[in-house]
């Protein structure tokens, strides 16, 4: 015991000493969480539109109004002609145009029917597509309104909610994502990196030819990412709550558990990737590109897993982070308890074992 | 001291040591030199019990390479050739760090570093990190470290690269004193002016051991006038290279 613990305190005084690698480490989820939650945003928030309206009457104006006076839209410009619309689009401002055909106030008066053309920018096709089902959305319930007075023979009104997050807010679905992409970086990619390091410097030789069993040189080596790792998800978890008003909706201690669950398997994957190579550089690339890049597309974080082909949903199935992200989705924002996610940690239980027992078996047979 | 007996080790059509027989006595200073590609290296990883012989007899400090290799590796030392210490501790912290693998108590590892310490001149720089010492302290340093838990014999793998030849001579006279201590020396080299230094010597050649003698002894045997012609006309013969 007395051996492990002089270990750990040496592993301590490695990180501590590389006061740069140790920086980077605790500030990364801070600054990640900073960029993700106020600079990179798929949200549709005060985005310029312009409107042509050919019709300039009080409907359309009251409509208009209503679309600027959202928290979606501003309206940058009003357009005078059909032929101002191309170049206003191609200027790169203005990323939706509302076009209200001529009569559209008598249209709707008299006929109870009128058209609204929403054309927007699909050359990034997510924000066209959520620009187009917000304008709907407005310009619906601006009619659902105004149908209030008319007996209609058949109306199916629309009433939606969105579910635990009703204000849409994407750092909703990144919080889990920036949750594992940081640990899966420390724990994956330092973890492997210590270890290969010792090899580099000719210290591993020293330590197999000691009468220390390699397995506790390795735990002394988890132990204090471990602790560097919880660090981190409580200053994600406080980030999120204070800064980015993400709530924690179920149990903090469900949580912890579970990220202390994903961080062992990425300890254990980092175990196996250090067997695998005596290079630090190698290291790190393997942690990068094989690990840490399908995690990011993988996971479910940035893509939605459903929406692609069935060869990659089968893959993504293997990659731990996916499970995780959903258990943390689920019990951070949606607030169920492990009776909800008990499938998904048995499957990330199942597969640290799997990792654990693989990279320990390898690390062994490096060895001899 | 260690005892083998047609040691043999091969990766599957690869013989790498080939049948070496040879004894080392208590506080002998025996150097093991050969080419790159030799076998040295395997063969002295099999005697600190870091890999299984396939076939063959050897017992190291009285214990047997197969069966015994953890008690093979409490009582010996090593000190490789990128000198196994931590840049990045400070001296005491070495010294404490490898005092505790060993399961040394805490006294001993006190007194023990006083005594180092104070040996090697290094009480100034005691609580510096390692990278900030010369090279030829480090050197002592990795050496004291390696007998820090007073082992019955100490492996050095090639413990003075890169280092000039008065410090390497300091260096050897940190191994004399030990081997006065009763300490059995197992060092291999390149350098062959050192392997003057030591009582006997063995060359391999392509797995297999070409000589063993005292250094007077075999260059009687080849006609040569210094350790450098005797390796010489024997590596010659080699038909193996490093890999």
């Amino acid at each position: 015991m007395k051996q492990f613990i002089s270990f750990v305190k040496k592993e301590f005084y490695h990180i501590i000493r590389d006061k740069r690698t140790l920086f980077i480490l605790l500030v990364m989820p801070i600054v990640q969480i900073i960029i993700f939650g106020f600079a990179l945003t798929n949200e549709v928030k005060n985005s310029a539109i312009a409107v042509l309206d050919q019709s300039k009457d009080a409907a359309s104006a009251e409509l208009s109004q209503e679309i600027d006076e959202s928290n979606y839209f501003t309206i940058q410009k009003s357009l005078n002609n059909a032929s101002e619309i191309e170049p206003e689009f191609k200027k790169g401002k203005i990323k939706m145009v509302v076009v209200f055909p001529q009569n559209f106030g008598s249209d709707l008066k008299h006929f109870n029917k009128a058209q609204i053309q929403l054309i927007a920018d699909a050359s990034d096709p997510n924000v066209a597509n959520t620009m187009v089902s917000y304008a709907s959305r407005i310009i619906m319930d601006y009619q659902n309104r105004v149908n209030q007075e008319l007996k209609l023979p058949y109306t199916i009104k629309t009433e939606y909610r969105m579910l635990y997050n009703p204000q849409l807010k994407g750092a909703y679905s990144f919080v889990p994502g920036v949750m594992s992409m940081v640990l899966m970086l420390i724990c994956t990619m330092m973890t492997a990196i210590t270890i290969v390091k010792e090899k580099e410097l000719g210290t591993m030789e020293v330590m197999l030819v000691s009468p220390v069993q390699p397995l506790k040189i390795v735990i002394a080596k988890a132990v204090p990412y471990l602790m560097l790792s919880i660090i981190n998800i409580c200053t994600i978890l406080l980030l999120s709550v204070f800064v980015l008003d993400v709530p924690i909706n179920g149990s903090l201690v469900l949580l912890i558990l579970e990220s202390i669950l994903f961080i062992l398997t990425s300890l254990a994957l980092g175990l196996l990737i250090s067997s695998a190579t005596d290079s630090q550089q190698t290291a790190m690339f393997i942690s990068l590109t094989g690990m840490f890049l399908p995690t990011i597309m993988l996971s479910g974080f940035m893509f939605p897993i459903e929406n692609m082909p069935l060869p990659l949903q089968i893959i993504s199935n293997a990659v731990p982070a996916k499970w995780f992200y959903i258990i943390v989705k689920s019990v951070m924002i949606k607030g169920v308890g492990f009776a909800s996610v008990w499938k998904e940690t048995l499957i990330l239980t199942g597969m640290m074992l799997f990792l654990l027992f693989l990279s320990i078996k390898k690390f062994k047979i490096r060895l001899a | 001291m260690i005892i083998t007996e047609n040691l043999t080790k091969r990766f599957g059509h690869f013989t790498a040591v080939d049948a070496i027989s040879f004894q080392v006595k208590k506080g002998e200073i025996f150097g093991f030199l050969g080419a790159n590609g030799a076998g040295k290296t395997t063969a002295m990883r099999m005697l600190c019990g870091l890999s299984l012989p396939t076939s063959g007899k050897a017992s190291v400090a009285g214990f047997d390479v197969f069966k015994q290799t953890e008690d093979i590796k409490r009582n010996i030392g090593y000190m490789s050739q990128k000198f196994s210490l931590y840049e990045d501790l400070t001296v005491i912290e070495n010294m404490r760090f490898y005092g505790g693998i060993y399961g040394k108590s805490d006294a001993f590892i006190r007194e023990k570093t006083a005594y180092v310490l104070k040996e090697l001149q290094l009480e100034n720089e005691a609580k510096k990190l390692v990278k900030s010492l010369p090279l030829g302290w480090k050197q002592k340093l990795a050496f004291s470290v390696a007998i820090f838990h007073e082992p019955s014999i100490v492996f050095l793998d090639e413990p003075t690269g890169g280092v000039d030849p008065v410090t390497r001579r300091e260096f050897w006279n940190l191994i004399y004193q030990a081997a006065e201590q009763g300490i059995t020396i197992f060092v291999t080299t390149h350098y062959m002016d050192e392997a003057e230094y030591c009582n006997r010597v063995s060359i391999m050649v392509d797995g297999k051991i070409e000589a063993l003698d005292s250094p007077t002894g075999l260059k009687q045997s080849f006609a040569a006038k210094s350790m450098d012609e005797v390796f010489l006309k024997l590596a010659r013969k080699a038909t193996r290279t490093a890999n």
